[in-house]
């Protein structure tokens, strides 16, 4: 959400605090975000990718996609639980971060596991492979939002159509759910896609509450 | 790829010429201690080296070893897979679902003593404790592709003899169309049988002809040495041409039966699982290409896959068993 729609703390001496912080919240936010990555390369330079290192590589960037995509979505909630407001700041950055991992998962598919198959790769998306084709459509959604992300891109936009194309990200999350649990079906062990399933809908739920509670067509709170 | 056939002939590589596996380790060793390690494992996982380069901290099993000739008719001249890898990265449902589950779970299990049932359609139905079993026939290594039905493969030196030699031992009647393995399920030795994801006890199953065919390898070792649990203790079959999960793992029971075996994966998932399940790179699982498969160990990630090969590259051995047969249909 553009800061324009008024999230932030009404009370000055608040806001002037935030403001002292907030930029060591984000380089915290930023850090902690990296790590995963940072994680991969450290275990790349020390064998601890285990036998099959581009499953390895495939299943903790396509993880790490799923947990910043949950992140993302579970500020709005935090937020109006707790009333911090200055959690929507760091929110553009955990969305990015969630298609930065995104991109990598892809990008390991296309490159280390397929090697630009493109042939193979266009069979899997068009329907040989459900789940790719659930995944492909989750990170295809994801690059507008990516695009349309800097502050720039939002006032050209226009504040209710960036919304409005931002709340992509419910499909996003729907289709990354999908894609996670036909992959594990194969396995027939739905024990992790079910924690993340409970999870995102747990952080769609609330919002559909909150929409059928207050229906405002001028409510501030965003979803 | 298709040359690779003659390879089984064991006429192009002799069999000393593979590495044993000591002074493979011995080596890996050297590039530790030496502090080559850590920079070939950096080169390693960028592609730069070959997996030879690649450390394991393991230094082998630490298991019983198991004495064997090799048997040069089942050479082939792929590289063999690490032992670190071949011991840690396991599909055995029995302990989890996740490839790391079996090797650091499966140390409840306990294979001796042991004893497999011989039943059904035989003339001599009886229950082998696992000395005798061990004793039926001389002991062999031969070195096999393993191919999973998830579409990586390795190469391993297992140790065993051809599960024909029991058979004979046994002589099944005329009645006996199939044989039928089934694997322990004992909840307090394996701990992933309290969920659900196939049923217990893990069945499998061989045609006769194909149970007879002198690759079917019952297998009691690896790497010279006796399995370890996560492999299959203590015995096993090893059934080259066909996907992995074909070859049952940790025998209590084989049954000569009439009508073809409901073997767990067909049971799960009929048409993703068939029967047969040769590996054939033409017919695709449901939900992924066969097409290709990632050889466990070899390059480092930016290696790319190998063109998979119909029955695994065991097509000149095994072919025949299958001929006027639709292996789209029978797949």
């Amino acid at each position: 959400m553009p800061d324009a729609q008024g999230t932030t703390v009404s009370r000055p001496a608040a806001r002037r605090s935030t403001q002292r912080w907030l930029p060591w919240v984000k380089v915290a936010v930023f850090v902690f975000a990296l790590a995963p990555l940072l994680r991969l390369v450290l275990y790349g330079f020390t064998d601890r990718l285990g036998a099959n290192p581009v499953e390895f590589i495939t299943r903790s960037t396509g993880t790490w996609t799923l947990v910043m995509l949950c992140i993302t979505l579970a500020i709005t909630p935090a937020r109006r639980m707790t009333g911090m407001a200055w959690l929507l700041r760091v929110r553009r950055m955990l969305g990015l971060f969630a298609f930065f991992y995104g991109a990598l998962h892809f990008t390991t598919y296309f490159w280390l596991d397929q090697w630009f198959d493109w042939e193979s790769m266009l069979r899997d998306v068009t329907g040989k492979r459900p789940f790719i084709t659930a995944g492909f459509a989750a990170f295809a959604l994801m690059v507008p939002l990516a695009l349309t992300s800097p502050h720039a891109m939002a006032r050209r936009l226009g504040g209710r159509r960036w919304q409005r194309l931002h709340h992509a990200i419910y499909a996003i999350a729907v289709l990354a759910i999908l894609h996670y649990w036909w992959m594990r079906a194969g396995k027939n062990d739905l024990a992790e896609p079910a924690i993340y399933a409970i999870v995102v809908a747990g952080l769609l739920g609330a919002r559909l509450i909150w929409m059928l509670r207050r229906p405002r067509p001028g409510a501030r709170d965003t979803l | 790829m298709s040359t690779k056939k003659s390879c089984l002939r064991g006429t192009d590589i002799p069999a000393s010429s593979i590495t044993p596996r000591d002074i493979a380790m011995g080596r890996r060793r050297f590039l530790q201690a030496s502090g080559i390690g850590l920079t070939g494992l950096g080169g390693a996982a960028l592609g730069v080296f070959p997996s030879g380069a690649q450390a394991a901290d393991s230094p082998g099993t630490g298991l019983a070893k198991l004495t064997a000739t090799r048997n040069t008719r089942y050479v082939v001249t792929d590289k063999p897979t690490d032992i670190k890898d071949v011991t840690t990265y396991n599909n055995f449902y029995e302990f989890g679902t996740d490839k790391s589950d079996p090797a650091r779970r499966a140390g409840t299990l306990k294979p001796r003593p042991w004893q497999v049932a011989i039943e059904g359609e035989v003339k001599q139905p009886k229950i082998y404790d696992l000395d005798a079993l061990l004793k039926l026939a001389p002991l062999e290594e031969r070195i096999y592709r393993h191919r999973c039905v998830e579409g990586w493969s390795m190469v391993i030196p297992w140790v065993g003899y051809s599960l024909a030699e029991l058979i004979r031992q046994v002589q099944p009647t005329g009645n006996a169309k199939y044989v039928e393995f089934v694997t322990l399920a004992d909840s307090k030795q394996m701990p992933g049988l309290s969920y659900p994801v196939l049923s217990w006890p893990y069945v499998e199953g061989l045609r006769m002809d194909e149970a007879m065919h002198p690759l079917s390898l019952l297998t009691f070792g690896l790497y010279g040495e006796v399995l370890p649990n996560q492999n299959g203790a203590p015995v096993r079959m090893v059934v080259p041409w066909k996907y992995g999960f074909k070859s049952a793992k940790s025998i209590v029971k084989i049954r000569f039966v009439e009508k073809m075996p409901l073997t767990s994966w067909n049971r799960a998932a009929s048409d993703e699982y068939g029967f047969y399940s040769n590996v054939n790179p033409d017919v695709d699982h449901p939900r992924w290409s066969q097409a290709t498969e990632r050889r466990i160990g070899e390059g480092g990630i930016f290696t790319p896959k190998r063109k998979t090969l119909m029955f695994n590259g065991y097509g000149e051995q095994v072919a025949s068993l299958y001929q006027g047969m639709d292996l789209r249909k029978f797949f």
